[in-house]
């Protein structure tokens, strides 16, 4: 199961932040269950810029997910 | 020292506790970024931040900072949440023995934060709200930290 949080952007696109998915057991297979249901979400997240956090990491590529990962999608950062 | 708060903050009085206690620092500069009106446009400055992420990220930076500029010492204290015109959104200070590491890692913290720190900024006025992304100026100024480093 992994544990799915949206930031910025994504957030406001799905409506929602934060998400339980059991199904998915790896970033890539996430990435189109997540696109399956909403195409627009799934364009979104694989937007150059977008970076994806495996259990507070960076991460590059796709990772398998073991129990209770937490992925993380961020959009470009603005601070300050 | 690295934090995140919701709560408006006072510049000075953390400028203060800062200088205090210090034998063998020549030199603290600080910066205090602030939210603008925009002429109206702005209303409130929404922040979010990844808890625990953010900070650790922000930690690298301030690690990296006091590597480069031998730093004494280095406080970011960053609001997430709503912010109004006004309030301080961002306070950095940094202690060296001497001004320029001072100045130089203040201005090196700050082109880090604006595009480098994993926050997400949404400005909500009266046409409505939008999110805000860094801007090509943001990204050069970065870039020009990372040129010095790769020169020998």
């Amino acid at each position: 199961m992994a544990r799915v949080l949206l930031f910025g952007p994504l957030r406001d696109l799905a409506g929602w932040r934060e998400r339980d998915i059991a199904e998915a057991t790896s970033i890539s297979a996430l990435k189109a269950l997540l696109a399956s249901e909403d195409a627009r979400l799934g364009e979104a997240l694989s937007a150059p810029g977008v970076q994806v956090a495996l259990d507070q990491a960076i991460v590059r590529g796709d990772r398998s997910l073991g129990a209770r990962a937490e992925v993380a999608f961020l959009p470009p950062m603005s601070g300050g | 020292m690295i934090s995140l708060t919701e709560a408006p903050f006072e510049p000075g009085a953390l400028l203060a506790s800062f200088c205090q206690a210090r034998s063998e620092t020549g030199a603290v500069a600080t910066f205090t970024g602030i939210a603008r009106a925009e002429s109206g446009r702005a209303h409130i400055l929404e922040l979010e931040a990844y808890p625990g992420f953010t900070e650790a990220a922000i930690g690298k930076i301030a690690e990296e900072a006091r590597r480069r500029f031998r730093l004494d010492d280095v406080l970011v204290l960053h609001r997430v949440g709503r912010i109004a015109p006004g309030e301080a959104i961002v306070f950095v200070a940094t202690a060296a023995s001497h001004r320029r590491e001072a100045f130089e890692a203040c201005d090196f913290l700050m082109d880090y934060l604006k595009s480098r720190a994993p926050f997400w900024k949404k400005e909500h006025g009266p046409e409505g709200a939008r999110w805000i992304e860094p801007r090509a100026q943001d990204h050069a100024d970065v870039a020009r930290w990372e040129q010095k480093e790769s020169t020998p």
